[in-house]
């Protein structure tokens, strides 16, 4: 029997929940004040996701960074292989919102698009 | 006097400024300018770079950039007109008249003066600085705000440092913890003066649990060491009056101190112009409108009291917008002496409750609906949120939780106020009073 503590982030009452778990399955989820407590928990425990932001570099832009998120939520334990593989990136100015950075990034399936717009320098703003 | 005469300039091109300027155009005023002092619309949210914007305005969650750029694509296909790189320096007006005068410059026309009949004002806040926090110790390089900070990392593409303490669990020193450990810097710890965190429970969660950083509750900073740079700070732990308590002390070494100790709405302008100020919000003092003291000049967004969300942001410089719009159009008759005098109801905020947004309430010119903003002092468990008219009850909430990180509201019916008004007045009450406070349940 594996027991976890958390957090829940539905709303600003913060319960702090308590799981059981065996073999990977929930069987029992406590400290929750409401059934939204009692979804977060079981997510959070069995299947945990995230979208990831971050930024990369971009030559020649009118800033020196480009903002990047995953499309969709990834599997929380995979931020840091993204973050890995994404600083390997150099994008080159103009880049737009919704371009696609890297797809398939890290593997996850899922692709990192940009989400601010980068102007080549002397394009004016 | 002035180079420019103009129906509306809009102070600020941030979500508020970019907001209230579509809501004026939309509401037929095209006669208007926006004046952004940064080379960018878009204000902080261009180095917000994380999710969580826009589920209330856009049913979806967006970065900040992206939230941003939905609101200059909306106000470039209304065609507002804007200036970027632009400072505003000076805000005045003529009682006799009723113009504003807005005093501004750039680069290429230098110093320039535009008569405007109306004003908003968008211009944002701005973070409490270490000089206003009384921290003792050199000034070593090092500590940074967390907004400055988050501008290297996601703007200009470089890390402030590699070992950081956070002081303050304000929501930008929560997600610059999870940046800057997501970037290779080690975020030791982050102290919070309170007995609460001021961030959201998402940001603690997902910013600081996710990565194992601690936060140290009823904490504070007693001494940074370090002449040059800054090689430690020292914590401790505050009794019930915020006092270190002595033998709690605790040193980590560090290379970077970054603040995150609350914002302060950014209101030289509208001091300037001599707009009535809250000195519980440092904002201005406001109508049901939006209207400030003086006339035809609204405030909204983080000048007028800082936010948790951009969405309510945007929605209340939409009511700034539209006002401004009726104001401009006449439908505002504040100067038109034929017209009874109008019912002006205060809104009271005692017992745990700080203030209200607004401030005032003419049921005359108030929408069907109007949302009242607040937060309050303390946290609060198992309360209720009373609110009166007079004596008169007009809604108790049972609130599980409040807490002052979280802004509250109500909604307030133009009908059941015009009726009580009419019945205060009918009995000989001149000024009726409206009242929000934390009550005990029942």
């Amino acid at each position: 029997m594996e027991t976890r503590e958390l957090t829940c982030i539905r709303c600003p009452m913060g319960c702090q929940i308590r799981v059981e778990l065996e073999g990977g399955e929930v069987k029992s989820i406590t400290g929750n004040t409401c059934p939204r407590g009692a979804d977060y928990a079981a997510q959070e425990v069995t299947n945990p996701t995230r979208t990831l932001t971050s930024s990369v570099r971009v030559r020649g832009g009118d800033q020196a960074a480009a903002s990047v998120k995953t499309r969709t939520e990834i599997p929380k334990e995979r931020m840091m292989d993204i973050i890995r593989a994404i600083k390997e990136i150099e994008l080159t100015a103009p880049v737009h919102i919704g371009d696609i950075v890297c797809p398939d990034v890290a593997g996850t399936g899922v692709d990192m698009i940009a989400t601010s717009n980068v102007l080549t320098v002397g394009d004016g703003s | 006097m002035s180079d420019r005469k103009l129906d509306l300039v809009i102070i600020g091109g941030g979500p508020a400024g970019l907001a209230a300027a579509a809501a004026a155009s939309e509401a037929g005023v095209k006669d208007l300018l926006v004046i952004e002092r940064d080379r960018k619309l878009g204000g902080i949210l261009n180095q917000c770079i994380h999710n969580g914007f826009g589920l209330h305005t856009f049913k979806e969650e967006l970065t900040g950039p992206e939230y941003a750029d939905r609101y200059i694509k909306k106000t470039q296909a209304l065609g507002v007109p804007f200036l970027t790189d632009t400072m505003v320096v000076d805000l005045s007006w003529d009682q006799e008249t009723g113009a504003k005068f807005v005093t501004a410059m750039n680069k290429e026309s230098g110093l320039f003066v535009i008569e405007a009949k109306a004003v908003i004002l968008a211009m944002g806040c701005r973070e409490r600085a270490r000089g206003a926090l009384n921290i003792p110790g050199y000034r070593p390089a090092g500590i940074y705000s967390a907004g400055t900070a988050q501008y290297y990392v996601n703007i200009e593409g470089r890390m402030p440092g590699k070992e950081v303490v956070i002081l303050g669990s304000g929501d930008i020193g929560l997600i610059m913890a999870r940046r800057m450990t997501l970037e290779g810097a080690k975020v030791k710890v982050v102290a919070e003066l309170m007995p609460y965190s001021g961030g959201l429970k998402r940001n603690i969660v997902q910013c600081l649990n996710d990565f194992d950083i601690p936060l140290k509750l009823s904490h504070t900073l007693v001494d940074i060491k370090g002449k040059k740079r800054v090689e430690g700070v020292t914590i401790a732990q505050v009794d019930e009056n915020r006092k270190p308590i002595p033998g709690t002390e605790e040193y980590y070494s560090c290379d970077t101190l970054l603040l995150s100790c609350g914002l302060i709405p950014e209101n030289e302008l509208s001091l300037m112009l001599g707009v009535e100020m809250s000195p519980v919000t440092g904002g201005a003092l406001v109508n049901e409108s939006l209207e400030t003291s003086i006339p035809g000049v609204y405030a909204c967004g983080n000048v007028l009291h800082v936010h948790d969300l951009v969405d309510y942001v945007s929605g209340e410089a939409d009511t700034a917008g539209r006002n401004a719009a009726a104001f401009l159009q006449g439908a505002q008759t504040q100067n038109d002496t034929n017209v009874k005098k109008e019912t002006e109801i205060k809104i009271r905020t005692v017992d745990g409750v700080r203030y209200s947004v607004p401030a005032t309430v003419r049921p005359e010119h108030m929408s069907d609906m109007l949302t009242v903003r607040f937060r309050v002092g303390n946290e609060y468990r198992d309360k209720v949120l009373a609110v009166y008219f007079e004596d008169e009850p007009l809604m108790k909430l049972p609130k599980r939780i409040m807490a002052p990180g979280e802004m509250e509201q109500i909604i307030l019916q133009k009908k059941k106020l015009e009726e009580l008004a009419e019945k205060a007045l009918a009995a000989g009450v001149s000024a009726p009073q409206i009242t929000i406070r934390v009550e005990e349940k029942a």
